[in-house]
């Protein structure tokens, strides 16, 4: 039989302080750039009006972004989409001299200033969307609580599974991939629809399903290998299960390169952020969600996990401390 | 073969069955509205999956009250009114499975599919509809009162070229939006060719406060307004004609409160909604009314749009309900011989006809040179009720068909190579194990869409793309139970138990990491806008279906394989 990475004996968690090096030089410059850029918020979410439009002619930018400015349509953006002879309007501040949450004044002096400069009949307009600033606020606030109350969901669900120290270190290495996927989203200048939360979220959802599965071979194995120390076990159990990362990895990488490829150009930011998900996602399970493991059970020791902290002398030291942290779960 | 074997191919095959019985192309019935403007049954054949707006073309609004121009006493009760009048209106449109529901306390959401003319769609939604009948002014009230509104502005500081409402758009402009205001009266800068000779020689005068009613030369209003006699002859009391480019500037001044005040009590002005030219120019009738129209559209019982035989002008004939053609008829009788302007929206339809007798429950509004399709649009708007408060959209999205099916093929397109590498890599690395779980993957997909199309979900893009992600991911369970087989294997044990004891132990990392998944779609069903809803569902079913395929199905497919083989030592994975 066919067997990639089997009886691999690889040390994941001595390097583990190299992988916090790899991470944080990702994060931080990431980070630093967002601060610096800031998030390329979609018409959602700001508030404004987007109109793909196909163009029989080739669309003179200039003139039409001057032909906007006459409408009352100031700083507007054009950008091609896809095919050649693709492109869509972003206008993201209302006409000027109109109430900003009655999208109709600005949709249509897009239209005005498309047909004035393209010529009735030579455009096709594909796709409109015109969302009014209070609205788009309520979408933000909408993702915002999506994404927060899904980790808070995912952090009792695991706490009532496992107990709350794998819970705890599976949110914390999915707070690591939230934040390095965003820097990712800043760095490519991607646009945050709400697709693009609906992808981090997917991603959320895939990184913790690689999480748990390694978590749930630590849980076995702990009860298992009675005399191993804990990086022992984590080493062991990230090992053992890496044959099944390396195939959902590679299958679930296969789908997003379909998409990425042949999917359209509205899904491909989607497709991009899973994309990157899958990566910082077994990345995080390894290197994040199981070493954070250890300096919890390292402080707070689970029940299970008390004959695996080594050296012995020590015990006998954080034995005394214990006794007033009672066993949890 | 074993009962419990027979048990588990039943079940699998009543899941079959019941998914393709769910996508086998089915025949409905649909009210459409044909190209004739009359509603009839069409039937249709094809598979009962919804599609979404974003995949077949369609547009989606969110409407709220628009209160800028009129305040509604109770806004609950204005949109629940509101909704049920746009209910209407959407269904005689004729649009497949329209949507139009509440979304919170202050919106409104209307969804149409498939539609090919979206300002039109925009405008039913929008359009007030608001019918009314009033008399015409006969004591020449506005002449009257033009002095002492010159007056008033002069006092206020407007001056002939620029003045205080001039810059901001009309409100009857604004109200009424596209629907009849001409393009170039939109311009701010238009009204200045009519106002400039006002301008000039409006200083000589402005020492001249006597009596009220003696005009004021160069007064900035009675410069630009005469009354409609003498433009034409044979007048109608209380109408006045305006030049078409002056009309947005006049309307403002007039919207201006201290000079509306001074028009008597009990009098309103109001628009005609068209300009008119007379000989080569263009001119807007303003007219006097009563302020108390003597019925409006809520007594309406039916509305028709016609071709007028005559002229061939597209016309609309109503019929008023028991109560409202009584009090028509007693209103009418009372007022022969005075003329009556029909309002739509606050704007007089047509030039006001003289009332010859006393007059029943039928009548009619000329729309003149209008197509036939507006007088439709009307006369559906017209039998649906009237908004009480106008909407405005506060979002908009719209997708046109050709997007569509562009963004359907290529899902489809993304979904054939994904599986194929998918179904590649599990033959390769898994073989005979491999083929089981792809044709568990296969029943995987049929499950997935019969569920949806079971629960009546809608399938948008984001949908798509998720189930062309889902098909990646769904393998993972089958990898899972494949690898712990395996890796009991190694250990020694005997196929039968191996496979007995990967299937239970991958158990518990199946059903932990898929109810997480789950967890964070619900979440994202919760908060999301409709093609992400789409997403969250077919994402929940994907798990769902994907979890039944891999601890079931495969399951008994390899208690039939080894059923066959019982003497197999080595398995194929």
């Amino acid at each position: 039989m066919l067997r990639l990475f089997a009886n691999a004996q690889y040390d994941f968690i001595s390097v583990r302080r190299w992988a916090y090096g790899i991470t944080a030089l990702f994060i931080i410059p990431g980070l630093i750039w967002l601060v610096v850029h800031g998030l390329n918020y979609s018409i959602e979410f700001t508030g404004g009006t987007l109109v793909q439009v196909q163009s029989k002619v080739p669309a003179d930018v200039a003139a039409l972004r001057a032909g906007l400015d006459r409408h009352g349509l100031h700083g507007a953006e054009i950008q091609g989409f896809g095919a050649p002879n693709e492109f869509v309007v972003r206008a993201r501040v209302a006409k000027a001299g109109t109430d900003a949450n009655d999208t109709q004044a600005t949709a249509d002096a897009v239209q005005q200033a498309l047909t004035a400069d393209l010529g009735a009949g030579n455009f096709t307009i594909l796709r409109t969307e015109a969302v009014g600033p209070k609205v788009g606020g309520e979408l933000r606030t909408k993702a915002f609580l999506a994404i927060f109350l899904s980790f808070f969901a995912v952090l009792a669900y695991l706490a009532y599974r496992f107990e709350w120290r794998f819970g705890l270190a599976a949110v914390i290495a999915t707070a690591h991939d939230i934040v390095a996927t965003i820097a990712f989203i800043g760095m490519l200048r991607l646009e945050v629809s709400l697709t693009v939360v609906a992808a981090v979220l997917s991603m959320v959802g895939y990184s913790l399903n690689d999480t748990i599965i390694i978590f749930d071979r630590v849980r076995e194995n702990l009860r298992k290998h009675k005399k191993e120390s804990f990086a022992q076990i984590l080493n062991r159990s990230v090992n053992e299960t890496l044959p099944r990362s390396v195939l959902t990895h590679g299958t679930t990488l296969s789908s997003l390169i379909a998409l990425i490829l042949f999917g359209g150009e509205v899904i491909r930011p989607f497709a991009w952020v899973m994309f990157f998900g899958v990566f910082t996602g077994t990345f995080s399970s390894i290197y994040i969600a199981s070493p954070v493991l250890m300096e919890i059970e390292k402080r707070w020791p689970g029940e299970l996990a008390r004959g695996h902290l080594a050296p012995k002398p020590a015990t006998q030291a954080a034995a005394g401390g214990e006794r007033k942290t009672a066993p949890v779960g | 073969m074993s009962s419990s074997i027979r048990n588990r191919l039943l079940v699998i095959g009543l899941l079959i069955g019941g998914s393709i019985y769910f996508l086998f192309p089915r025949t409905v019935t649909l009210r459409v509205r044909g190209a004739d403007g009359i509603m009839h049954d069409d039937t249709v054949t094809r598979v009962p999956l919804k599609r979404g707006l974003d995949l077949q073309g369609g547009m989606h609004l969110a409407l709220e009250l628009d209160q800028s121009k009129q305040v509604s006493a109770d806004p609950k009760k204005d949109l629940d009114l509101a909704l049920t009048v746009l209910r209407k209106r959407i269904d005689e449109f004729g649009v497949e499975e329209p949507v139009v529901q509440k979304a919170g306390d202050n919106r409104i959401v209307v969804e149409l599919a498939g539609i090919t003319d979206p300002a039109r769609a925009k405008s039913i939604v929008q359009r007030s509809a608001f019918l009314e009948f009033r008399i015409t002014d006969k004591t020449g009230a506005l002449e009257k009162a033009l002095p002492a509104m010159d007056r008033t502005l002069r006092g206020l500081g407007v001056k002939g070229d620029t003045g205080a409402g001039a810059g901001k758009p009309s409100a009857v402009e604004q109200l009424l939006g596209g629907d009849s205001a001409k393009p170039n009266a939109a311009k701010p800068g238009a009204p200045k060719a009519g106002a400039a000779p006002a301008g000039k020689s409006a200083k000589p005068a402005a020492d001249s406060a006597a009596a009220d009613t003696t005009p004021v030369p160069g007064g900035v209003l009675s410069g630009l307004i005469q009354a409609a006699g003498s433009a034409e002859g044979g007048g109608i009391p209380g109408e006045y004609a305006v030049p078409e480019t002056a009309f947005p500037r006049v309307d403002s001044l007039l919207n201006i409160p201290q000079v509306a005040r001074q028009l008597p009590r009990g009098l309103v002005l109001r628009w005609a909604a068209a300009p008119t030219s007379i000989g080569v120019q263009s001119f807007r009738y303003l007219y006097v009314l009563d302020d108390r129209p003597i019925v409006t559209g809520s007594n309406l019982e039916d509305a028709n749009a016609q071709l007028d035989p005559l002229t061939n002008g597209s016309i609309v004939t109503f019929q008023l309900d028991r109560a409202g053609g009584r009090k028509f008829g007693e209103e009418t009788g009372r007022h022969v011989g005075d003329f009556m302007a029909i309002l739509l929206d606050g704007r007089v339809q047509g030039r006001p006809p003289v009332i010859q007798s006393r007059i029943g429950r039928n009548g009619q509004i000329t729309l003149g040179n209008k197509s036939l399709q507006e007088a439709q649009d009307l006369a559906l708007t017209l039998k649906a009720g009237a908004l009480p408060i106008p909407l405005k959209i506060v979002e908009e999205r719209q997708v046109g068909a050709s997007l569509g099916s562009d963004s359907i093929r290529d899902g489809i397109t993304a979904g054939i190579v994904g599986t194929a590498m998918v179904v590649l890599i599990m033959l390769v690395y898994y073989r005979m194990s491999g083929a089981l779980a792809v044709a568990a993957l296969a029943l995987y997909l049929l499950f997935t869409l019969g569920g949806l199309s079971m629960i009546n979900a809608t399938l948008t893009l984001p949908g798509l793309a998720g189930i062309v992600l889902s098909v990646g991911i769904a393998v993972d369970a089958n990898v899972l139970i494949f690898e712990r087989i395996r890796e009991e294997l190694v250990h020694g044990k005997t196929v039968r138990l191996a496979v007995d004891e990967g299937f239970k132990h991958a158990m518990n990392a199946i059903v932990d990491s898929n109810v997480s998944t789950v967890l964070t779609a619900l979440f994202l069903f919760q908060f999301g806008t409709g093609p992400v809803k789409g997403f969250a569902v077919t994402l929940i079913m994907g798990i769902i279906a994907s979890m039944v395929t891999a601890i079931f199905v495969t399951r008994t497919f390899f208690m039939i394989w080894l059923q066959r083989r019982p003497a197999m030592s080595t398995l194929s994975i």
